[in-house]
C-alpha cells in the first residue's frame, strides 16, 4: 500500500498544506535533536573528565534550555497542526461523501449501516494516520539523514553501523506490510458486517422477542465477537510481528553500537564526547522509524477507510440534463424497465394536463416503477418519457421534481416535529446558522412553512384531528422513522405533504392503502379537491379509488414474476420509499 | 450501575491475561530504561580505560536489554489485545441481552440509529479503556517508580525532578487537558450521534427528500453538524499540542537539572563521575515511555463517557419485570382476558382506558377501530410488552404478571404491523419462528401463506436473500413471509395486526380465509381497519377513539 494515497490530496485539499508544514517542522526538530545531543555530550564530558563546575557549565546550560524550549514549541505545533488537518480532512471527505450519495440517488450506494459506520467512525481512523503516521513518516526520512550527517565526521564506524541497519527497517516493514494489507481489509469489512448485523438485530429486537429468539441472538453476538477476536488476533500477530522485528533491529543496533563504542573507548580509539554523542543520537536515528512501525497498522486502517470513501466517491453518478422543467402532456413512449433479466414495466401512455388517471393492476405490475421512472429514480432501459415535447432525460431532475407532489406507498418520516415532516421541502435550502443546538438542523425548528399553511394541508389530508390530539400538537417530536404513529397516520402526514407542495403534477401511490374506511373516504374527497386543475396519476387497486379517475390505464398482470436479488440495489419494481 | 463496576464485571474473567500484559509491558519499558542506563555507565567507565573483562557484565546486560525489549513488547501487546477482545465480546452480549429485556416499551426514548451507534462505538470503547489507558498507565507506574528509585539513589534532586516530571505528565497534564477538553468531548458525542442519525435519515429517506427537493437542506444541515464536529475536534487539538509541549519541556528540564545537579555533586565528590551520564541520560528513556500517557488519558475521557452511556442503558428500568416464582400455565385450551384495563406507553399518556375483552379457546375475534385508537396497545398488553396501568390481563385466569414472560410468548403470538425481516435468507427468516423446522415444514407454511409458488420460481429458493429490511421483496411478499413465520411458530393464541395490509382486495380476502383456516384450533385476534372482516369472525369488537369499547 502506498504510504500516501494521491487521491487524499485530490479529495481533501487540507492534506497538501499539512504535508508542507510537517516537513518544515521536521527539519527544525532534527536540527534541535542534534544540537541537544551535542550540548549534553560536551557538558557531561566537561564535568566528568575536565572537572568543570556548575558555573563553568552555564553557557551550555543556557543553550540547552533554549533547545528544550524550541523542542517544546515544535512538539506543540506538530500535534496541533496534525489534529486540525485531520479534522478538516474528515469533515471534507464526509461532506463530499454524503453529497455524492445524494447525487447517486436512492439504492445506488452501499447499504445504510456501512455508510453510517464509515461517516461516523470509519473516517476517524484517519486521525491516527494524520496525527501519528504521516508526521512520523516525514521524520523517518529527515531525522536519520540529519543524525548521520552529524555523526559521519565524528565516528565512521558507528555511522556505518547505523547507516547499514536503518534500511533493513523499511525493507521488513514492506515485507510485513504486504501481509497485513489484505488482513486489514478483511478486518474492516468484518467490522462493517458486525455493525450491520447489530443494526439488523437491534432493529428487529421486538420480532426476536416475540419468537423468544432474543437469547439465541445474544449467543450469535457472542459467537461473532469470538470470531472477530480470532480474526483480529490473527491480524495483530502479524501486524505486531512487524513491530517486533523493528524493535529488535532498532534496539539491538543501539546495543551493538553502545558496546562497540565502549570497546573502542577502552582501546583509546575514541574520545568520550564523541562516544556520548553517538550513544545519545543512535536511538534518535531509529526512533522515528520505530514509531512509523508502531503506527503502521493505524495507517493502514486510516487508508482502508479512505479507500472505502474513495470507492463511493468514484462511483459515477447518473447523468442528468439541465433543461428547465417542461409542462404539458406526459407521454410514456414505449417505456421498458428491465430488472435482473425480467421486465419490471412496459408502458406506452399519454396523460393530458388536468387529467386524473388511475394506474391499475395487481401488485408487482409496475405501478410504482412508473412513478420511479417519472421521478427519475429509475432510468428506462428502452423508450423515453416526454413531457410537453421535451425528453425528460434532458431536464434538470430537481427542477422537474419541483413540479411533482409524490405520496409514496411507505413514506419516510424524519426525526423532527410533525410540522417539519409536513413542511418537508419547504425548508430553505441554505440553513442560517442557528445559535443553539445542532438539533435545529434536523428539526428545522422555526424555519419551516408558516403554521397556518401546514395546518391547512393537514386538514385537507384528514390529519388535523389526530395531530391536534398529540401531546404537543404539530410540535410533537416523532421518533425513529415516525415510530409512535400508526401506518394510517404516517400516510396522512405524507398526503398533507403533497397538499402543501401545491404542485401541478400529483403522484399518489395507493394513498388509501393504510386508512380505515372513514379516513379513506375523507382522503378520496380530498383527492377530488386536489385534482382540480392538476394532473393526477393514481396507483390504485381499490375500486372506489379507481372510480375517482377520469381514465384507467390497466398495466395488466406483472410482466414477469418478481425475482428477489442478492444486491441491495434498488428494485425498480418496488416503491423506493418502501423499506 | 457505575462504569467502573460495569468494566470490572466484564473484565473479571480476563484478569489473568491483563496482568500478564502489564508484566510484559513493564519488562519491555524496563529494558529500554536499562539499556540507556547501563550503556551510559559502560561508556563512562570505558573512558577510564579499564580492562575489558571488567565491562563484560555490562556488555552482556546491554545486549540482553536490546533483545528483551522487542520480545516483551510483542508479548505485552498480544496478551493485552486478546484479553481486551474477550472483555469486548462479553460486554457486547451483555448489552444486547439488556436491550432485549427493554424492547420495545423500555426503548421508546432511544432512536434506533442511536442504539446501533451505541452498541458498536460505546462497546468498542472498552478496547480503548483496557489497551490504551489502563495498560500504559500500569506499565508507566511500575517503570516510573523503578527509574525514580534508580536515579534518586545517585542524585536525589534529579530523582525528585524525574518523579515530579512523571507525575506532571501522567497526572497533572491529563487533568488539565481533560478539564479543557471535557466541554469539547461533551459536545462531540451528541454531534456524532446526530451525524449518525442524520446520515441514516438522509439515506433511508432519500427518495422522499429528492422528490420534495429537501435533500440539499438535509445535506446543509449535516454539513453544519460536520463543521461543528470539526470545530469540536480542532478545539481539543490545541490541547493535545499543549500536552506534547509540556512533555518535551519536562524532559528537557529533567536533563538540565540532571546535568547541573550532577555537576555540583561530582565536584563535591558526592557522585562518582562515571555515574553522571547515567543520571543525566536515564530520564531520556523514561520519558519516552511516559510520553504516551497524555494520549492515554485523552482516550480515558472518551472511553469513560462511552462506558457511562452503556451503564445508563443497562440501568434503564425494565418496562416489565419477570415474576420471581412464576405460575405454570399448562398446555391446553387458553383463554386470554383483558379486565377493565388501562394502559400507557409513557407514564401519564393514557392510550387505553377501562377495556374489557375476552379471547376464548378457538375464538375468532376482530378488533376494529380507526387508526391510532390503541389497537396495537391491546396486542402489546397481551404478549406483556407492556403492563396495564389499571385492571389486569389474564391467561387462563392467571395475571400475566405472575407468568414467566417467555411462557406467555410461547402461547401467545403477535404479528405486529411492522414485523421485521432480517437481512438474511427466506429460510433463516422463517426459522426465527421455529429454529429446528425442516425444509418441508417451511414449504408447508409458505404454501399456507400462498407464497410457495413464488418461492419455487426463485433460482435460490428458500436460500434467497431478502435484502436489508426485506427490501428485495414486494410489500405483499413481505407480509406473507412474516405471516408464514408466525404460522410456523405454532402459537395457540395468535394476534394479527393488520395482516392483509398492502395486499389487493382479492388476495387479501383469500389470504384472510387461508389464514383463518390454517389457524384452525387456535384462538385468533385480528386487528384491522377492514370492515369486511365481520363475516369471517365470531365477534367484532369496535375500539373507538378515544378508547372506549362498544360491542357490536
Amino acid at each position: 500500500m502506498k504510504p500516501l494515497d494521491p487521491r487524499l490530496l485530490r479529495y481533501a485539499r487540507g492534506t497538501r498544506a499539512y504535508l508542507v508544514a510537517t516537513v518544515v517542522l521536521g527539519v527544525i526538530l532534527a536540527a534541535l535533536i542534534v544540537a541537544q545531543a551535542t550540548l549534553l555530550a560536551h557538558g557531561i564530558t566537561a564535568v566528568f573528565l575536565d572537572g568543570a563546575g556548575a558555573g563553568d557549565l552555564l553557557p551550555t546550560l543556557v543553550a540547552l534550555a533554549a533547545v528544550v524550549a524550541g523542542r517544546a514549541a515544535i512538539a506543540w505545533a506538530q500535534e496541533t497542526v496534525a489534529a486540525r488537518s485531520s479534522a478538516a480532512v474528515k469533515s471534507e471527505l464526509r461532506t463530499r461523501l454524503l453529497a455524492h450519495l445524494v447525487a447517486l440517488g436512492p439504492g445506488r450506494g452501499p447499504d445504510t449501516g456501512a455508510v453510517t459506520a464509515l461517516v461516523t467512525r470509519g473516517l476517524d481512523a484517519l486521525d491516527a494516520y494524520f496525527a501519528r503516521y504521516l508526521p512520523q513518516l516525514v521524520l523517518a526520512a529527515l531525522v536519520p539523514a540529519v543524525v548521520l550527517a552529524r555523526l559521519l565526521p565524528a565516528d565512521l564506524t558507528a555511522t556505518l553501523t547505523i547507516a547499514l541497519t536503518l534500511p533493513l527497517i523499511p525493507v521488513f516493514m514492506a515485507l510485513v506490510g504486504l501481509h497485513t494489507q489484505a488482513a486489514n481489509r478483511r478486518q474492516f469489512r468484518l467490522l462493517a458486517r458486525l455493525s450491520h448485523h447489530f443494526l439488523d438485530v437491534v432493529a428487529g429486537l421486538t420480532t426476536l422477542k416475540i419468537f423468544g429468539r432474543a437469547g439465541a441472538q445474544a449467543a450469535t453476538i457472542r459467537r461473532i465477537s469470538a470470531e472477530q477476536r480470532h480474526l483480529t488476533m490473527r491480524t495483530l500477530r502479524i501486524a505486531f510481528l512487524s513491530s517486533l522485528v523493528l524493535e529488535l533491529l532498532a534496539t539491538l543496533s543501539v546495543a551493538l553500537v553502545a558496546v562497540g563504542i565502549g570497546l573502542r573507548l577502552v582501546s583509546g580509539h575514541l574520545d568520550l564526547t564523541t562516544a556520548l554523542l553517538v550513544l545519545i543520537l543512535a536511538p534518535e536515528a531509529y526512533l522515528p522509524l520505530r514509531q512509523v512501525g508502531a503506527h503502521y497498522h493505524a495507517s493502514t486502517e486510516g487508508l482502508a477507510a479512505a479507500e472505502e470513501a474513495f470507492a463511493i466517491l468514484e462511483t459515477p453518478a447518473p447523468t442528468s440534463g439541465s433543461a428547465p422543467a417542461p409542462a404539458g402532456t406526459i407521454v410514456f413512449d414505449d417505456v421498458l424497465v428491465r430488472f435482473r433479466g425480467r421486465d419490471a414495466l412496459r408502458l406506452s401512455a399519454r396523460v393530458e394536463p388536468g387529467e386524473v388517471v388511475a394506474l391499475s393492476g395487481p401488485s408487482g405490475c409496475g405501478k410504482s416503477t412508473a412513478f420511479n421512472v417519472l421521478l427519475g429514480f429509475v432510468t428506462p432501459d428502452r423508450g423515453r418519457v416526454v413531457v410537453g415535447g421535451v425528453d425528460l432525460a434532458t431536464v434538470d431532475p430537481a427542477a422537474w421534481r419541483s413540479t411533482i407532489a409524490w405520496v409514496p406507498q411507505r413514506p419516510y418520516l424524519f426525526a423532527g416535529t410533525v410540522r417539519d415532516n409536513i413542511a418537508l421541502g419547504r425548508m430553505p435550502t441554505a440553513l442560517p446558522a442557528p445559535p443553539t443546538a445542532f438539533a435545529q438542523c434536523f428539526t428545522g425548528d422555526g424555519l419551516g412553512a408558516p403554521g397556518p399553511e401546514v395546518a391547512a394541508a393537514a386538514r385537507l389530508a384528514g390529519a388535523d384531528s389526530f395531530i391536534s390530539a398529540l401531546p404537543d400538537g404539530y410540535d410533537t417530536a416523532l421518533g425513529d422513522d415516525g415510530s409512535g404513529l400508526s401506518a394510517g397516520q404516517r400516510q396522512r402526514i405524507a398526503v398533507a405533504r403533497a397538499f402543501l407542495r401545491d404542485a401541478p403534477i400529483v403522484l399518489l401511490d395507493e394513498p388509501t392503502a393504510n386508512l380505515d374506511q372513514v379516513t379513506a373516504d375523507e382522503i378520496m374527497a380530498a383527492v377530488r379537491r386536489l385534482a382540480r386543475g392538476r394532473t393526477v396519476l393514481l396507483a390504485a387497486h381499490r375500486p372506489e379509488l379507481i372510480a375517482l379517475a377520469d381514465r384507467v390505464i390497466d398495466l395488466g398482470p406483472p410482466p414477469d414474476e418478481a425475482v428477489p436479488v442478492r444486491s441491495p440495489a434498488v428494485d425498480p419494481a418496488q416503491p423506493v420509499g418502501a423499506r | 450501575m457505575s462504569w467502573i463496576r460495569l468494566l470490572r464485571v466484564a473484565a473479571g474473567p480476563a484478569t489473568g491475561g491483563l496482568l500478564l500484559a502489564v508484566l510484559a509491558g513493564a519488562g519491555a519499558a524496563g529494558a529500554a530504561v536499562g539499556l540507556m542506563a547501563v550503556s551510559a555507565w559502560l561508556i563512562s567507565r570505558a573512558a577510564l580505560h579499564p580492562p575489558v573483562l571488567h565491562l563484560m557484565v555490562a556488555i552482556v546486560a546491554v545486549r540482553a536489554f536490546g533483545l528483551g525489549r522487542g520480545v516483551l513488547r510483542y508479548a505485552e501487546r498480544l496478551a493485552g489485545h486478546d484479553a481486551a477482545l474477550r472483555v469486548l465480546g462479553r460486554l457486547r452480549a451483555r448489552v444486547f441481552a439488556r436491550l432485549a429485556e427493554l424492547a420495545p416499551a423500555g426503548l421508546a426514548g432511544y432512536r434506533r440509529a442511536d442504539l446501533a451507534e451505541r452498541l458498536a462505538a460505546d462497546v468498542d470503547a472498552v478496547l480503548d479503556m483496557l489497551t490504551r489507558v489502563l495498560l500504559p498507565y500500569a506499565v508507566a507506574v511500575l517503570v516510573g517508580t523503578g527509574s525514580v528509585l534508580l536515579v534518586g539513589a545517585y542524585s536525589p534532586l534529579t530523582g525528585l525532578t524525574l518523579a515530579a516530571g512523571l507525575v506532571l505528565i501522567g497526572a497533572a497534564v491529563p487533568v488539565l487537558q481533560a478539564r479543557a477538553a471535557r466541554r469539547a468531548d461533551g459536545r462531540r458525542a451528541p454531534l456524532r450521534a446526530g451525524l449518525a442519525t442524520g446520515t441514516a435519515d438522509l439515506l433511508h429517506g432519500l427518495p422522499d427528500l429528492l422528490a420534495y427537493d429537501a435533500a440539499r437542506a438535509r445535506l446543509a444541515g449535516l454539513a453544519d453538524t460536520g463543521a461543528r464536529l470539526r470545530g469540536a475536534e480542532q478545539r481539543s487539538a490545541a490541547m493535545a499540542g499543549v500536552s506534547a509541549a509540556v512533555t518535551a519541556l519536562v524532559t528537557g528540564v529533567c536533563l538540565l537539572v540532571g546535568l547541573a545537579a550532577g555537576a555540583v555533586a561530582v565536584r563535591s565528590g558526592e557522585l562518582s563521575g562515571e555515574l553522571l551520564a547515567v543520571v543525566v541520560l536515564t530520564p531520556l528513556a523514561v520519558f519516552e515511555t511516559a510520553a504516551g500517557l497524555p494520549v492515554a488519558a485523552q482516550h480515558f475521557a472518551a472511553a469513560r463517557a462511552s462506558l457511562r452511556r452503556l451503564a445508563d442503558v443497562l440501568a434503564t428500568p425494565a418496562p416489565v419485570v419477570a415474576p420471581v416464582a412464576p405460575v405454570a400455565v399448562p398446555d391446553g385450551p387458553h383463554t386470554l382476558r383483558l379486565e377493565r384495563v388501562g394502559a400507557a406507553w409513557t407514564p401519564g399518556r393514557t392510550v387505553l382506558h377501562d377495556i374489557d375483552l375476552e379471547l376464548a379457546p378457538g375464538a375468532r375475534v376482530a378488533l376494529v377501530g380507526p387508526s391510532g385508537c390503541g389497537k396495537s396497545t391491546v396486542a402489546a398488553l397481551m404478549v406483556r410488552f407492556l403492563d396495564p396501568t389499571a385492571g389486569r390481563v389474564t391467561l387462563d385466569g392467571v395475571d400475566l404478571r405472575r407468568i414467566a414472560p417467555e411462557r406467555i410468548r410461547q402461547i401467545v403470538g403477535y404479528l405486529p404491523e411492522d414485523a421485521y425481516l432480517f437481512d438474511t435468507t427466506i429460510a433463516a427468516n422463517l426459522r426465527i419462528g421455529a429454529p429446528d423446522a425442516t425444509d418441508d415444514r417451511l414449504r408447508s407454511v409458505l404454501a399456507q401463506a400462498r407464497l410457495l409458488d413464488w418461492v419455487d420460481t426463485l433460482p435460490d429458493g428458500l436460500e434467497t436473500l431478502v435484502g436489508e429490511h426485506g427490501r428485495a421483496l414486494s410489500g405483499g411478499q413481505r407480509r406473507r413471509l412474516v405471516l408464514a413465520r408466525a404460522l410456523l411458530a405454532d402459537f395457540r393464541v395468535l394476534i394479527l395486526d393488520e395482516p392483509t395490509e398492502h395486499l389487493d382486495d382479492e388476495t387479501a380476502a383469500a389470504l384472510l380465509d387461508d389464514l383463518l383456516a390454517a389457524a384452525a384450533g387456535r384462538s385468533v385476534l385480528v386487528i384491522t381497519h377492514r370492515t369486511d372482516i365481520a363475516s369471517r369472525v365470531d365477534e367484532v369488537i369496535e375500539l373507538a377513539a378515544p378508547s372506549s369499547l362498544a360491542r357490536s
